[in-house]
């Protein structure tokens, strides 16, 4: 579709975009993101100043933005994903050389004393591009294999960067959320079953390749596998944070705790209690409802992106929805799963909730072009 | 590039379905999650939370104060003293340097000290508390408790400490506590948690080591809420433990300190017994040792001062010391011969200084010999050749005099919360055959009947046989009155089924051992007649005699080396006819019974029975100066238990 047809049909324009813009959405992402205040204010045994009120101010920064993006026409994103994928592809190099080490990893630059991790913000220009890519791209050549090679190129290439960073965590996000756009696409499903058959030899070769000289992942990667299959060997080990995560979520019960009563947290067994494994907290002190309804907002977010991307006639619209979808369900099947010991700890933030900045304002960002593609639908 | 409107409508639709099965896994995978945490948080639920209580809850033990040791007046041996302490932790002080510089200028800290503490405090988490210094005295513990608000993170504690306030009265009776160590733990069967408390003491001898079921009490415990790293967040629960039951001792700490005075720097052992009920009035071993430096931890160097020391002060010798008893054995001699009818009070022995056998002569002590003598002349004059001619007499031999013995309270061991309690030795010929493989020869008989040659016995037994002598009983030593304010349940002593006449002849020839002018210890009488004294001097050999010496006769004693020079002994019974006390006392290379070890047993009892310091009066005329200036020169403890100002080490 070009420039002309968005002309020709109708799409709100000025203070009428307000009353086309999913406010049931922005109501549910505020009200995931006031559980995750409350949980911070809890955890710093009730100080607000330690974790909450950052939170809020970053909440509040990202939701402006969020907001601008919302009013901008979804066609001047589209057209600046080329732009936006290569400026952050050429960031993800930058941080190999100038990058803060931290955590053992190099994930982040230091503009102005923010924290910007390049990583994050590729997880959203990888979707918008890829969105583009297949708008542009003719139907009928979208199984073909030279077409595919591109955006598989677009997608492992970035993914590349970040497993050296190393970021594991970040480059699954990278490679499923790129791979559910493809298929959103159209592209014959016999490439994803070759994948899948081809990735299962690969993981099979990873172990295989283990204390060799050759290894392709570190050792605490590895460790972090081990301590997944079997945590209980290691308690006070490399299953320790696994092992206390689960004490903290199974010990709530059906209605937990009671509100900063939560000894696992308060006492500090928890690891990275207010990042990574703040969901223990919660199922702690609000027990199995709490922990049931923060997955039904969930759900009910999923539910409003799912169907918008359905209900969007705009191809480019869909599949970026549909991708940043497939980002956010990662976020959180992939953290809830690591916290309640179904996956490796692979260092994943829970989405609106963990605290830290650059998940929150990237989420923030792709949920205002999600926004901004309701918004500015074709009717 | 246009498309066609069937071609975007087939890829819309295709689009359609394929976000809806992504939808789908979506909501499959959060049923998955939801399932998981159902699992975890309701069905798992009671397990998990188990294990979050166990995370936070740790249980301290409260270590109970240890019963105290009195004696039988209730005064003090073994209490517990307030340990003032001061600790200091690396979170509450920050830059712990400048503090502990602060510090040692408030209390003695040397740059040994100041190593220690950094080099703790670098190796523990910031809250641990380190020890900066123990047993403070109280100014600097209260100049460190003044001056808290410029010493951040350093805190004044008081915990609770052994003590023994008549410290070396009591070193070999009470004993001393200390930290439990690996080998005790391996030898205690379940051993009772308190035990692990680091630093916990227990008994490790004497009393306080064979009565410490009674003395450590019942643990208490709290309830502490941790953090992950074990930090005490605060406390939840409190329960008391109960304290140990204090014993009360039948040792009269005043009659002990007189007599560890009196026994000076003597290798030396004396024992009070009082002859009725067995109670054990005073068990002096010299030279001693200070118990509180074991308490505190013992330095290498005062260590080895101690076991290097010839006179052995750790040994605890009455019970642990056995001597050949030398003449105080011929009791036991004249007892067997009287109650196998080999000997009446008419019978009579000619002394020519010495006896034949075979081809062996064995001397009498007096070279001259004593002439002819009855059994009391016998005992008084301590003639050897009258014991040697009546111990091979038909019905008398080895096997009976020993038999005597064990009934008299020797070669056994009683049962005392002493350690290291020797037997003796009642040697029999059964027990030469299986120790020597050696038939038993009429020579070792003879030297038996003397006491010589195998026969050892410790001065408690010898305190025990002075006991049952006087009285005729079967009395048993007893160390323990009361335990947790209740008697200690003790029989009556039952006969010794020895014939009462038999028993009056061996007394009046002990009461003309002193009261005699012919007697061996007449110099040691008693001149009060309510307190006069029986008893019996022994001088026993700690070497060979060689047959130069046998045919020169006996070199003096004072010719030789210290630890070649004889034995002194003397038992004592007073006052002769109501007796009240009995008394061992044994020095060893002491020299002569007679005049070493009989005036010690006289002071002793004269101390005992008049329960103050003996009056000179009580001595015969000519010794008053002597004995005024030595009573004079005893170091003896103030009422408090203190020793005097000026003679404090």
């Amino acid at each position: 579709m070009s420039f002309l047809e968005y002309r020709v049909k109708f799409a709100p324009a000025g203070f009428q975009k307000v009353f086309y813009v999913n406010w049931g959405l922005y109501l549910l992402i505020i009200a995931t993101a006031a559980i995750g205040w409350l949980m911070l204010y809890s955890i710093a045994g009730g100080n607000i100043d330690t974790w909450a009120r950052p939170q809020m101010e970053r909440f509040g920064l990202g939701m402006v933005l969020a907001l601008i993006i919302t009013f901008t026409p979804i066609w001047f994103w589209r057209s600046m994903s080329g732009a936006g994928y290569i400026a952050t592809f050429i960031l993800l190099l930058f941080v190999q050389f100038v990058g803060q080490i931290g955590m053992g990893a190099q994930r982040w630059l230091e503009i102005g004393g923010f924290r910007l991790q390049p990583s994050e913000l590729m997880k959203v220009t990888l979707v918008m591009m890829l969105a583009t890519y297949y708008d542009w791209l003719d139907d009928k050549k979208v199984s073909r294999p030279l077409w595919v090679l591109i955006p598989v190129l677009l997608i492992v290439v970035p993914t590349a960067l970040v497993i050296l960073q190393p970021n594991l965590g970040t480059s699954v996000m990278l490679l499923v959320a790129g791979a559910a756009v493809m298929f959103a696409a159209g592209v014959s499903l016999w490439y994803f079953i070759a994948v899948l058959a081809i990735v299962g030899g690969a993981v099979a070769g990873v172990f295989l390749a283990r204390g060799t000289p050759w290894q392709f992942l570190h050792d605490y990667q590895y460790r972090r596998i081990d301590t997944f299959l079997d945590p209980s060997a290691d308690p006070l080990g490399a299953g320790y944070n696994i092992m206390q995560a689960k004490i903290a979520l199974g010990s709530g019960g059906w209605t937990g705790k009671g509100f900063m009563q939560g000894t696992q947290s308060r006492l500090n067994f928890l690891p990275e209690k207010h990042t990574d494994f703040i969901f223990t907290t919660l199922g702690e002190e609000f027990g199995f409802i709490g922990a049931i309804s923060l997955l039904t907002l969930y759900g009910l977010i999923l539910l409003f992106l799912i169907w918008a991307a359905i209900q969007n006639k705009d191809r480019f619209s869909s599949l970026l929805i549909v991708g940043i979808a497939a980002n956010f369900f990662l976020y959180l099947a992939v953290n809830l799963a690591m916290v309640m010991g179904l996956a490796p700890v692979v260092g994943v933030p829970l989405p609106f909730l963990s605290y830290g900045g650059s998940a929150t304002l990237v989420l923030l960002l792709a949920f205002g072009l999600v926004q901004s593609a309701i918004v500015h639908r074709l009717r | 590039m246009r498309r066609t409107q069937r071609d975007t409508d087939e890829a819309s639709r295709r689009m359609t379905r394929r976000s809806l099965f992504m939808g789908g896994c979506m909501a499959a995978t959060l049923a998955v999650l939801g399932a998981r945490m159902r699992f975890l948080g309701v069905e798992e639920s009671d397990q998990y939370r188990l294990l979050a209580e166990e995370n936070r809850i740790n249980i301290q033990l409260i270590p109970p104060a240890r019963g105290l040791i009195l004696d039988r007046n209730g005064k003090l041996i073994a209490g517990n003293e307030q340990n003032y302490r001061v600790v200091i932790t690396k979170e509450g002080a920050g830059d712990v340097q400048a503090v502990l510089n602060r510090l040692s200028h408030l209390i003695p800290l040397t740059a040994d000290d100041m190593a220690r503490i950094t080099r703790d405090i670098g190796r523990n988490s910031a809250f641990v508390p380190i020890p900066v210094a123990d047993r403070l005295s109280w100014e600097d513990f209260s100049k460190v408790a003044l001056n808290a608000p410029a010493l951040p993170g350093v805190t004044p504690d008081v915990g609770l400490s052994r003590v023994y306030p008549r410290d070396t009265d009591f070193a070999h009776v009470v004993g001393y506590v200390g930290p439990v160590s690996e080998k005790d733990l391996s030898e205690i069967e379940d051993p009772d948690p308190v035990l692990h408390i680091p630093k916990f003491q227990i008994g490790k001898v004497g009393v306080e080591r064979w009565m410490e079921d009674n003395l450590r009490g019942a643990a208490g415990n709290k309830k502490i809420e941790v953090n992950h790293v074990g930090r005490v967040m605060r406390e939840l629960e409190r329960s008391e433990g109960l304290a140990g039951a204090d014993l009360r001792l039948t040792i009269d700490a005043d009659i002990q300190n007189f007599i560890q005075a009196r026994l000076g720097d003597e290798s030396a052992s004396c024992v009070v017994m009082d002859v009725n009920s067995g109670d054990i009035i005073a068990a002096v071993s010299s030279p001693s040792f200070d118990p509180n430096l074991f308490v505190r931890g013992i330095s290498t160097a005062n260590y080895s001062l101690l076991t290097e020391n010839d006179h052995r002060p750790l040994a605890n010798k009455v019970v642990q010391g056995v001597y050949p008893p030398g003449s105080t054995f011929k009791m036991v001699t004249a007892l067997a011969a009287l109650e196998a009818g080999a000997i009446d009070t008419e019978t009579t022995v000619r002394c020519p200084g010495y006896l034949e056998f075979g081809d062996r002569r064995f001397h009498c002590w007096k070279s001259g010999g004593h002439g002819r003598v009855d059994l009391v002349q016998a005992l008084a004059e301590s003639c050897d050749v009258y014991f040697y001619d009546v111990a091979q007499r038909a019905g008398v031999g080895i096997d009976t005099i020993s038999a005597m013995g064990q009934r008299l309270g020797l070669g056994q061991r009683h049962a005392l919360p002493m350690s290291a309690i020797s037997e003796g030795l009642m040697p029999t010929k059964a027990w030469k055959q299986e120790r020597y493989k050696q038939d038993w020869r009429i020579g070792d008989t003879i030297n038996a009947s003397i006491g010589q040659g195998y026969v050892l016995a410790s001065p408690l037994q010898l305190a025990v046989m002075a006991s049952r002598l006087a009285t005729g009983l079967m009395v048993e030593p007893h160390l323990v009155r009361e335990v947790d304010g209740k008697p200690v349940d003790r029989p009556d002593p039952q006969p010794l089924g020895i014939d009462t006449s038999n028993l009056v002849v061996v007394r009046e020839g002990m009461a003309e051992v002193v009261n005699s002018q012919e007697g061996t210890s007449y110099a040691a009488r008693i001149v009060n007649e309510a307190m006069l004294m029986a008893g019996k001097s022994g001088t026993s050999q700690v070497r060979n005699i060689s047959a130069a010496e046998r045919e020169t006769g006996v070199v003096g004693n004072a010719d030789l080396p210290w630890n070649r020079r004889d034995h002194a002994l003397f038992v004592a019974y007073a006052p002769q006819d109501a007796p009240r006390y009995a008394v061992a006392v044994v020095v060893e290379h002491g020299g002569g019974g007679s005049s070493v070890a009989a005036p010690i047993a006289r002071d002793a009892l004269l101390r005992a029975i008049t329960g103050k310091l003996p009056d000179p009066a009580d001595y015969p005329a000519n010794q008053k100066a002597r004995i005024e200036s030595m009573l004079e020169g005893l170091k003896l403890r103030l009422p408090d238990g203190t020793l005097p100002a000026d003679t404090r080490a």
